[in-house]
């Protein structure tokens, strides 16, 4: 979007005589005000002001400019795409202030009206710059080289000398070395002056083209995605198949333009779960979900999940994001009917301990209250008698406790309203409470460890700490504009690296004689942008022609520049 | 493994008095260079002053150096910097290295070996540029920057080298983070640049230009200078982004979720874009563009310190 553009290197405002006319100047208008509004003038004028103003480089600067702005907010608060959480919290610390926010946008910044303006506009701009841009660049392709203007004074990288070879001779010469430039060779109207004009390096504006136009089809692709992709989460316990259909999942989201019936119907058995951690600090080193794959056409395979290597399976990812203990209980109701019998997932609280927190809900009692039970899981249960506390002290499951409250009443669960697995809905239960030590009301509590059968208080029943399998919680992930959205990243990164280091030259010779017959040489080079080598590039084209005067000129300059190498040598050797 | 970690810590220190004793040569350097000013302006420089002052038509070579100008005299303190900063230099690498066998993997996975690869990085773009031109002017607030980086970094996100966490096992880390400290260590150096451009300009705006800031090049060349570092900074942070966006996919299924220091990640390079644009701007060139380039690194200061230990962010691996 560097239209506009003056070549560097010229002091401001001197512009050299551009006869190329180069449109790109009205492409991006760099007008030096912004020009007031076109008074006077009908709705069309004031649609085409408004179109130069925002294809502007002014314009597109302040937007960029604005996007990096409106994105701020996105981390001073919570956002709920990200943390739902703590967007309920910020709601619950600031009751006042959350609701304002809500309505600004700013718990989800980045879907926000205002966030999508400013970025639609800006590729909207950029869109508007970029495309006649391009037709101009297609333009240039075909066009030989601009001819040269009648003096060179002007540029600031020119040379000017009388040759000792022939006249014909050096114009030969010249466009050797002009080698990998195009070429326009104009001979003036009496055959005695000859000019060439060369340019090089039309790869840095296709690249720039390049990079914006990827950046345009990063847009579209990513936009796309939000529309076609399906995302799920499910639980997995150990033993347990899990069957990819929207009904298994814990959570299923999905594009408005996601065709349910597109979900692969694979099977994924979880066979076993294993965790590793380093014995000194404590910290994970490895999780491994070994799973059975069975393909809609009843081919099995056995794959392993690991954090950082999804499976890819039915043309979704399976990303393995969780993981904890999922206790074995079963609990009887007051006469020994089995109330609730099988795993519980437990949410881990703490990564370092594994301290897991959950609640086993036991709607199915034959007599008496629905039983819910809630409270910790504890891997290495370490219990400190004298608070009559207990916690884990290690992730490995070495001393494996559960300890928990008990309520009775209504679980609530018939009213058809979905409820969350891990918290109890207290509303229509009691929690059995008694006496403590010290005479206080207490809540009673149940520890059970593995294989024990222990009686719960007041006489309600039994549980049985049957078993300790592990569970899995996994992401599936559905994106078919995956492989764009890297093709369009990896384009614009290559066109972005063509735009800025590729250099684009313009090198104008002209080679005559003075009234002696001497052969005279003036050239001028011109480029695009920051071009630190571009005086190399005129010494380099022109040595051939020099005088032999200027040969020791020459080899004096070599001589300076090649002490460096020289010096840094020693320095090499020295250190080395 | 923990004597290993020991001699790196050993190195890291001995690398700090190394990189203090550069910076107060090379400030002694800084302070004395202004007494003879006309000898120490770039070469290029005095040729094109030469040709605007010249005849208008009469043939001029503008494109070689001046041959006879004055050999710049000795500068024995800018001497001792430069060798001490290169001794500073080596010291680290190696502290960098021994960290690496002490812990088994890569030395850049957390906040402490992030901040010593940046300052090699930044150390190793600086000797660089100075082989190929005089830029001993920059020594003393590069070496201040490694001194005060590597002082934070021992002094407050010092961790013990230890194994990484299941997220960090992927050879993106050895990918993706070495181009971002890496672009964090040349974006230093480009805004050491644009910083004493915006010093040089802000004083010749008030016409009280000091005899150090008057032996510095010419605003101008300050300016191609910080570009052409903050270009090659630029496609670094790209690649970063790119990076990233792929490694999250692997790693937690979504190639862009706004997490904070993802947000971060995309204002710096919007911040550095907007530096690139302003510069063909008219009206924003050279000042106003300067500032971006400050306003960018500051946005990395900011995407390291402050979202690393005060945010809640899945990139919290500062192990601080």
């Amino acid at each position: 979007m560097s239209a506009g553009y003056r070549p560097e290197g010229l002091v401001s405002g001197d512009d050299p005589e551009r006869p190329d006319g180069d449109s790109t100047d009205t492409t991006r208008p760099t007008a030096q005000a912004p020009a007031p509004g076109p008074v006077g003038f009908g709705p069309v004028a004031w649609l085409r002001w408004t179109w130069r103003q925002l294809t502007s480089m002014r314009v597109a600067l302040l937007l960029l400019l604005l996007l990096a702005v409106v994105a701020l907010p996105g981390t001073f608060f919570p956002q709920r795409p990200q943390d739902p959480a703590r967007v309920a919290q910020y709601y619950l610390d600031n009751p006042s202030l959350a609701p304002v926010l809500e309505r600004w946008g700013l718990f989800d910044v980045f879907a926000s009206p205002w966030f999508s303006a400013v970025y639609l506009l800006l590729f909207l701009s950029l869109v508007g710059c970029i495309v006649p841009r391009s037709l101009d660049h297609i333009k240039a392709l075909r066009r030989p080289p601009p001819a040269a203007p009648s003096r060179f004074t002007r540029f600031p990288v020119r040379d000017a000398f009388a040759s000792p070879v022939a006249r014909d001779e050096a114009v030969a010469t010249a466009t050797t070395a002009l080698k990998g430039y195009r070429l326009r060779r104009t001979d003036g109207a009496d055959g005695a002056v000859t000019t060439l004009s060369a340019e090089r390096g039309y790869t840095r504006e296709s690249g720039n083209i390049v990079f914006h136009l990827a950046l345009v089809g990063l847009l579209i692709a990513v936009g796309y995605g939000t529309f076609v992709h399906y995302r799920g989460q499910v639980i997995v316990v150990e033993g347990d198949t899990f069957a990819n259909s929207q009904v298994q999942y814990d959570s299923f989201e999905s594009g408005p333009w996601f065709d349910e019936g597109g979900l692969e119907p694979f099977r994924m058995r979880l066979d076993r779960f294993t965790s590793a951690f380093d014995e000194v600090s404590g910290q994970a080193a490895d999780f491994r979900a070994e799973v059975t794959v069975t393909e809609p056409d009843g081919d099995e395979q056995p794959e392993t999940i690991r954090v950082n290597h999804p499976l890819r399976t039915g043309g979704a990812s399976v990303y393995l994001m969780g993981n904890g203990f999922a206790p074995d209980v079963t609990v009887t109701d007051a006469e020994g009917n089995v109330g609730f019998s099988g795993p519980v997932p437990f949410v881990i609280v703490d990564q370092a301990t594994y301290d897991s927190r959950g609640v086993i809900k036991v709607p199915d009692t034959q007599v008496g209250d629905q039983i819910g039970l809630s409270g910790v899981f504890l891997p290495t249960a370490v219990v400190d008698p004298a608070s009559d506390t207990a916690f884990s002290i290690s992730p490995e499951p070495n001393e494996p406790l559960l300890v928990l409250d008990v309520w009775y009443g209504n679980l609530g669960l018939d009213d058809g309203v979905p409820q969350n697995v891990y918290q109890l809905d207290t509303q229509a239960m009691q929690q059995v409470r008694a006496p403590g030590p010290d005479g206080e009301d207490a809540p009673v509590r149940v520890v059970v460890a593995p294989g024990q059968t222990v009686d719960l208080p007041d006489g309600l029943g039994t549980i049985t700490f049957n078993d300790l399998p592990r569970y899995v919680g996994l992401d599936l992930r559905y994106d078919p504009t995956l492989p764009w959205v890297l093709t369009f990243a990896l384009l614009a990164l290559a066109g972005l690296s063509a735009s800025l280091f590729l250099p684009r030259r313009r090198v104008f010779v002209r080679i005559g004689q003075d009234e002696g017959g001497r052969t005279v040489v003036t050239a001028a080079a011109l480029a695009r942008g920051d071009d630190p080598g571009l005086e190399r590039e005129l010494t380099r084209v022109l040595e051939p022609l020099r005088p032999a005067v200027g040969k020791t000129d020459q080899d004096r300059m070599n001589q300076e520049t090649g002490q460096a190498p020289d010096r840094q040598q020693d320095e090499g050797a020295r250190r080395g | 493994m923990a004597e290993l970690g020991q001699i790196s810590l050993y190195l890291v220190t001995a690398a700090m008095t190394a990189y203090l004793i550069a910076t107060i040569a090379f400030a002694i350097d800084f302070s004395r260079l202004a007494a003879d000013r006309p000898s120490r302006v770039s070469r290029t420089a005095d040729a094109r002053e030469l040709v605007s002052a010249g005849v208008a038509d009469a043939p001029v070579v503008a494109a070689r150096p001046v041959a006879d100008a004055p050999l710049p005299p000795v500068r024995r303190a800018a001497a001792i910097g430069q060798s001490t900063f290169t001794v500073a230099v080596l010291m680290l690498v190696a502290g960098v290295v021994t960290r690496g066998f002490a812990a088994g993997r890569v030395p850049w996975a957390n906040m402490y070996e992030f901040t010593t690869v940046s300052v090699v990085v930044a150390s190793v773009v600086f000797l660089g540029i100075q082989r190929r031109r005089d830029v001993r002017f920059l020594g003393t607030f590069i070496s201040l920057f490694a001194l005060l980086a590597l002082f934070l970094a021992l002094a407050v996100l010092y961790t013990d080298p230890t194994a990484v966490q299941p997220a960090l096992q992927s050879y993106w880390l050895v990918i993706h983070v070495a181009i971002a400290t890496s672009g964090m260590g040349v974006f230093a150096v480009a805004a050491t640049v644009s910083g004493l451009q915006l010093a040089k300009d802000r004083a010749i705006g008030r016409g009280t230009q000091g005899r150090i800031l008057s032996s510095l090049p010419t605003s101008a060349d300050l300016e191609r200078l910080a570009f052409r570092i903050n270009a090659v900074g630029f496609v670094l942070w790209t690649f970063v982004l790119i990076s990233g966006a792929i490694w999250a996919e692997h790693a937690w299924g979504r190639y862009w979720g706004w997490d904070a220091k993802e947000v971060w990640s995309f204002v710096i390079w919007v911040v550095y874009a907007a530096y690139l644009h302003a510069r063909s701007t008219r009206g924003w060139e050279g000042r106003r563009a300067a500032w971006f380039s400050v306003a960018g690194f500051a946005s990395i200061l900011i995407n390291y310190y402050v979202v690393n230990l005060f945010v809640n962010s899945l990139h919290s691996y500062s192990g601080v």
